[in-house]
């Protein structure tokens, strides 16, 4: 009886290791006559015919700061559906890797995707940390990926070192944004003492010395120059000791946590009654108003400039709205979706196909072309890669919230604009 | 007991050490202190500010740190997944009070669109907290100390990313009590209503469970097992239904308490409980843990300290951006007050020996 | 206590796993897993959750019946399995109704009419009726699973958790196997597709596994007691063997699986090594440190600061000459650190420690101390380890040039190199196992010793410990200072794996991760401290692509490992004594 058991088992395995045995020869041995030879400096992806064009998406897809990769993640997903799932007659296949926006989250990550060898292109990472923990791995495999949303000025100044050779953004970097900010508030809004507010982030940071800097080049006054815990709730003690340096202007370049918090609070503070206030990209979002509340009207944000955005934003977010359900999470959606499309661009660009359908992508042709993408009509602008990795049109505009209502939420309404444009 | 020389001359050297380390926090304390209000940036009205902020705050962290106190004084488990609690109460009544905020009812009866969001919030985290108590801590009861601690991280973690699952990633907005803008003149200082009432609020909570547990049958059993589990038992308590009953009443003030830092916070998503359970661990540790009076002033010291000292200290000293290192006043305070007192401002019930 | 109904008890087991499974819904997990494919084209991830929770229904259900019943009742048995998987599913139909009808959507993100098109297998309300059957199928075969003989549900348990494995590993593997040339290439596409195990992979694994299971169910005990009928001398050559084996397949790992599977093993080796430390602390002395990631950072910091060529950099010495001084920093700061919580017991401890580590975190994060730690933009440009000739430093921002002990041709080999840059993870990953053999040898000399038999004295009971003559200052202060050098060790390691350091990156977290690895691998045990690193850190990086359940399903395992093994994975001998002698003493 046993014995019979065990035989059965064996019949059954050599059965099965001989279907292994036969099984995908056919298709091999078709696609080889076909005859694409490779000569790519790194080296070609294949994919035969019937399996998917495998790209990922990296960022932070955990933790407090979820909303920022999701939702970049979610103009991935609807640049995908906007090809239909589909690029040179390969299913998309898109796979996702947190990276927790830390160093070292950013470096398993990126040391994942590289040992990917069906990978043949990237967006992300997210957090310019994880940029910095992971972008040597990624490099290194040959691979490249766009961001969606660092914003670290480091991250494309053209001595970034070889390390960062497969790395480019559709986001642009914080050196223009904290100038334009400041060239606003003294040049538009006229005054002179203003107070900054960071979360102790990378990105709130500097932005907020970028803005100090330059102000002060203007001819303005930093009166204060304040920080929270990212985490802290309570902000009335730090807009106290703000109050009491005496402020016209107060800049907090914060993410959405700290940023409704200090909106929702700052009225409440004697002397802060009529300051003006003002953010960047990192709280230009629906989430600001539903955090801060009827004190988010008559708030300035900083963004990119969405007149200057050529294609279809109204579409896009009609498309957003029917796939999820709600508003978007935070502002970088539509950067994803042009890298997106940038990297679907290149791609169908540079890959061969044989005539069975087999694909193939040489990874150091699509990362030049990618490099090489000029003119390129996203969503966000008319797009031209430099070489040291900037994709994104650094048109910055001021915007005022007019409407409190999240719901009202929609800078690229034609008609009635929430936030609306007042600068430049 | 062995009088080695160099085993004497260390003691003798941790202790210098330490009355040094006391000395040297004091002195950095009343240098910073003095040279803060020698450079007079500040008004009173706003040394006021400070300490107001910091009561309704510091009445938050009290709220929470009943429960962690009265389950640590049952258990003498650190209730890891407390903070969480009072997030799932946050969202409980976010969409109550949404529902009444748009059929208008709140706008109409500010007092009941108040009490009803809280009645309900305390009742979704009690029943969280009785199920996560009936999952994951009652099966390990007379597990080794540290099992338990663990257990409830796992709880915590599941439970921050079950409602992120439910709820996203997000932030969600608790509708504001229009009837509660402005402030009230109380003695001449303008101080805002929804800071009153989150304090106040807090403080008949506080006294309701006080009462609670001083003069009710159910108090006076919690109080029997506490001392004394077996001995309780064998007085004819059920241990057991007063086990869950600690954790559903800590977890509905924690429910309340998430209710009132929403109307003073606005924002609600899933990781809003993790700092703030901290906090009320430390609040609970610092007016000595297991101590129901001592979690209340814990709570308020540990708030005030947190509003009033980064300006205060911190200031005077010449750092720069002193409210980024809040927490850090908060520890350290802690830090210095279990130097000073190692059971806590109000000692704890307990012997040192159990704890 | 009052008889319990059988019929009960399939509706009870039948409600709380349809609970489950429509939480398992609702959260998003559906959505996301069916994405993902257990069998190509058979099952995905998605359906085989909600197939389990069913089957785990009826299995239960059943189990119950028996149990109330006897097994000699096998139509009730089956039918209450039935039941409760029938209720599960239909738990979810009404789900399913009651979405159609309500806007559910208004407070679950997830109830969206994906989720319901994938319930209805996407053929919409109409075909609501397959939920209760499939459940109800689901239930009776894990009815019927309870009436298999051990013989046959065993090996068949292991075929499916074979699936399983495989299929949620099935990216990894692949990858693994494509890297290893075209022949493996077609291996690997023939049993792993892109989102999980092809047909032809799922039956291989299931029967091979099968197959391997009966062999040693009637074969085992022959082979064991072969080798117990060995000479001594043949023993010796087999352990000296297998020994041989694990470490040629450690030498080679990095090389064959790329550069994930390495930074997966260097960052648990990394836990390994903190693990060890705070099992000094925690483990023997008994001191429960909330703030171990202090020492962590300060190691990390220490080397930083020592080798960056960034704008922070103030030695630019190399990694070798800055790990001694990087552990001696950490000794020092857990002497200082130590001492002032010397008198505080228990619990306050715990807080205590904690504030430490946050305070660690806020200072070297803080603008006030950012001209020295570089603040929220970190210390970048560390220098990577060099076997070799490190070139002198340059200039800022320019790496220190390493180069090689000697390249050339030996023998036939052509243009081999020795030594070199230690830049990738694959090749860190020597460091960091070296460094965590090494400390797990101290740490075994330790437990071994006086000292160490001290700290258990103090564990069990201060006072007595202290009438026996044991220094409690020394001997605290000492568990203190080795626990940190050892934490510190891990971070000087870590810092030069990123090749860049941030306070963001020391969170309290990390502490609490080190803490409940040592309690789920078993306290004080030191086995116990690397199966927890592997269980706890290794297999959620593993897992990195479910990332939005990563941490949902580490709270439950955390849990379920608690309650299923309060003592830990591998406890040490003491433990699994005192464990027992608890347990007895409760029931007494």
């Amino acid at each position: 009886m046993n014995k019979r058991l065990f035989a059965v088992l064996s019949v059954l395995v050599l059965a099965s290791m001989m279907l292994a045995a036969c099984g995908p020869k056919g298709p091999v041995e078709t696609a080889a006559p076909a005859g694409y030879e490779c000569a790519d400096e790194f080296r070609c992806v294949k994919i035969a015919p019937g399996e998917p064009i495998h790209i990922a998406y990296w960022g932070v897809l955990s933790g407090a700061d979820s909303s920022l990769g999701e939702d970049s993640k979610r103009g991935v997903e609807v640049a995908i559906d906007d090809k239909g799932g589909k690029l040179l007659g390969h299913d998309i296949l898109l796979t996702t890797e947190d990276a927790g926006c830390t160093p070292e989250g950013g470096a398993t990550a990126a040391a994942k995707l590289a040992s990917d060898t069906s990978l043949v292109g990237l967006i992300g990472s997210s957090c310019s940390d994880e940029t910095v923990g992971g972008i040597a791995a990624i490099s290194n495999a040959g691979l490249t990926t766009i961001s969606p949303s660092n914003t670290r000025p480091a991250l494309s100044a053209p001595d970034r070192g070889p390390d960062y050779a497969g790395y480019l953004r559709t986001a642009h970097s914080d050196a223009f944004q904290g100038k334009a900010v400041a060239e606003f508030a003294y040049n538009f809004l006229k005054v002179t003492k203003a107070a900054t507010i960071h979360d102790g982030s990378a990105y709130a940071q500097a932005l907020q010395q970028v803005f100090a800097d330059e102000f002060a080049k203007l001819g303005g006054t930093i009166v204060a120059q304040e920080a929270v815990a990212k985490d802290a709730t309570d902000m009335k003690p730090v807009l106290t000791t703000i109050a009491a340096a005496g402020p016209e202007f107060i800049y907090y370049p914060v993410f959405v946590a700290v940023g409704g918090y200090v909106t929702a609070q700052v009225r409440d503070v004697p002397g802060l009654e009529s300051v003006y206030l003002a953010g960047s990209d990192g709280i230009f979002t629906a989430d600001l108003l539903k955090g801060g509340g009827e004190n988010t009207k008559g708030m300035y944000l900083s963004s990119p400039d969405f007149s200057a955005f050529t294609g279809d934003y109204a579409g896009f977010i009609a498309k957003h709205e029917a796939k999820y359900g709600g508003s978007t999470l935070s502002t970088f959606h539509a950067h994803a979706y042009d890298a997106a499309n940038i990297l679907f661009a290149a791609l169908e660009k540079v890959a061969h196909v044989d005539d069975d359908g087999t694909v193939w992508v040489p990874l150091k042709a699509l990362r030049d072309a990618i490099y090489a993408t000029k003119d390129f009509a996203g969503i966000t602008g008319n797009l031209s890669c430099s070489a040291s990795g900037d994709c994104g049109a650094p048109v910055i505009a001021v915007y005022e919230i007019v409407n409190a209502d999240p719901a009202s939420w929609n800078p690229a309404d034609a008609a009635n604009p929430n936030p609306k444009k007042v600068w430049p | 007991m062995r009088t080695n020389l160099s085993e004497r001359l260390l003691d003798l050297a941790v202790s210098v050490f330490m009355w040094g380390f006391r000395v040297l926090i004091v002195a950095v304390i009343l240098i910073g202190t003095i040279s803060t209000i020698q450079a007079g940036k500040y008004t009173s009205e706003q040394w006021i500010d400070f300490v107001v902020q910091g009561i309704s705050q510091g009445s938050l962290y009290a709220m929470i740190a009943l429960g962690y106190t009265m389950v640590y004084g049952i258990l003498r488990m650190i209730n890891f997944a407390h903070g969480d609690i009072f997030m799932t109460g946050a969202f409980g009544a976010y969409f109550l009070a949404t529902w009444l905020n748009n059929t208008g009812f709140i706008d109409s009866n500010p007092l009941l669109g108040l009490l009803i969001p809280i009645l309900f919030a305390m009742l979704v985290a009690a029943g969280i907290a009785m199920l996560v108590e009936r999952i994951a801590y009652r099966p390990l009861r007379n597990a080794p100390r540290l099992v338990p601690l663990i257990s409830a991280i796992g709880a915590s973690f599941f439970l921050e990313y079950a409602f992120r699952g439910f709820f996203g990633p997000g932030v969600y907005a608790y509708p504001p009590i229009n009837a509660l803008d402005g402030e009230w003149q109380i003695f001449g200082i303008g101080i805002q209503k929804v800071q009153v009432v989150v304090a106040v609020s807090a403080a008949i909570m506080m006294a309701i469970l006080y009462s609670i547990v001083m003069f009710t049958k159910v108090g006076k059993a919690m109080r029997a097992v506490s001392e004394n589990k077996d001995t309780a038992a064998l007085m004819g308590i059920n241990v057991n239904s007063i086990i869950v009953s600690t954790f559903a009443i800590g977890a509905a003030m924690a429910g309340a308490a998430g209710v009132l830092n929403s109307l003073l916070f606005r924002q609600i998503n899933f990781m809003i409980g993790f700092v703030p359970g901290i906090k009320a661990f430390t609040a609970a540790v610092l007016g000595g843990i297991g101590n129901i009076p001592g979690a209340m002033v814990g709570g308020l010291v540990l708030g005030i300290f947190e509003s009033i000292g980064p300006s205060l200290f911190l200031e005077g000293l010449g750092i720069p951006r002193p409210y980024q290192l809040k927490d850090a006043i908060a520890y350290t305070m802690l830090v210095m007050i279990l130097l000073f007192r190692p059971s806590g401002i109000l000692g704890e019930r307990l012997s040192t020996k159990k704890a | 206590m009052k008889k319990e109904n059988f019929i009960w008890s399939a509706l009870k087991i039948g409600l709380t796993s349809g609970a489950i499974a429509i939480f398992i819904c609702l959260i998003g997990m559906v959505d996301v897993f069916s994405k993902r494919d257990v069998v190509e084209e058979v099952i995905t991830l998605g359906q085989f959750v909600l197939l389990a929770t069913s089957v785990m229904a009826g299995l239960l259900a059943s189990r119950r019946t028996v149990h109330l019943l006897g097994r000699e009742k096998w139509t009730a048995a089956l039918v209450s399995g039935l039941a409760a998987g029938f209720i599960s599913g239909g738990m979810v139909a009404l789900l399913v109704l009651l979405g159609d009808k309500v806007n559910l959507r208004a407070i679950f993100l997830n109830a969206s009419p994906v989720l319901y098109e994938l319930l209805t297998f996407g053929k919409g309300v109409g075909n609501i009726w397959v939920l209760p059957l499939m459940g109800a199928l689901g239930g009776l075969l894990g009815g019927a699973y309870l009436y298999l003989p051990g013989r046959i549900s065993h090996p068949v348990n292991r075929g499916l958790f074979i699936i399983v494995f495989m299929a949620l590993f099935a990216g990894l593997f692949r990858v693994i196997f494509i890297n290893q040339g075209p022949e493996m290439e077609k291996v690997a596409k023939y049993l792993f597709g892109q989102t999980g195990l092809t047909k032809a992979g799922a039956l291989i694994f299931f029967f091979g596994v099968i197959l391997i299971t009966v062999f040693w169910t009637y074969r085992g005990a022959a082979v064991r007691a072969g080798v117990a009928r060995l000479p001594k001398a043949g023993q010796v050559s087999l352990r000296v063997i297998a020994i041989a084996l694990i470490a040629i397949i450690a030498l080679a790992l990095p090389g064959v699986s790329g550069p994930f599977i390495s930074q997966v093993i260097v960052t648990v080796a990394l836990f390994i090594l903190m693990g060890l430390g705070l099992n000094i602390t925690l483990g023997f002395a008994g001191l429960l440190d909330l703030g171990f990631v202090a020492f962590y950072a300060i190691g990390a910091y220490t080397v930083g600061l020592l080798t960056s060529y960034g704008p922070f950099g103030l030695q630019h010495i190399s990694f070798w000459e800055a790990i001694p001084i990087a552990v001696l920093v950490s000794i020092a700061a857990g002497f200082t650190l130590g001492l002032p919580v010397l008198g505080v017991r228990g619990d306050y401890l715990a807080i205590a420690t904690l504030g430490f580590g946050e305070i660690v975190r806020l200072l070297a994060g803080s603008d006030f101390l950012s001209p020295y730690f570089g603040g929220p933009q970190g210390i970048i440009g560390i220098q990577k380890p060099c076997i070799g000739v490190l070139e002198p430093f340059v200039k800022m921002d320019v790496p220190r040039v390493c180069h090689p002990i000697w390249t050339g041709d030996f023998l036939f080999l052509k243009n081999i190199t020795i030594g070199g840059e230690l830049g990738t993870p694959q090749t860190i990953y020597f460091v960091a196992i070296a460094a965590a053999l090494l400390v797990a040898f101290v740490a075994w000399r330790l437990r071994e010793s006086r000292l160490g038999r001290a700290w258990m004295a103090i564990r069990e009971d201060e006072d007595v410990a202290e009438a026996l003559g044991i220094n409690l200052i020394q001997t605290k202060l000492l568990a203190y200072m080795l626990g940190a050098a050892m934490a510190g060790l891990g971070g000087a390691i870590f810092a030069t794996l990123i090749g860049s350091i941030f306070a963001s990156s020391m969170q309290l977290i990390v502490s609490i991760n080190v803490v409940a690895l040592i309690i789920v691998g078993g306290m004080g045990s030191i086995p116990g401290v690397i199966v927890g690193a592997i269980a706890l850190i290794g297999l959620p990086e593993l897992l990195r692509e479910i990332s939005e359940f990563r941490y949902l399903l580490y709270g439950a395992a955390l849990i379920a490992m608690m309650l299923a093994k309060p003592e830990g994975l591998w406890p040490s001998q003491a433990a699994k004594r005192e464990l027992h002698h608890e347990n007895t003493e409760a029931q007494l």
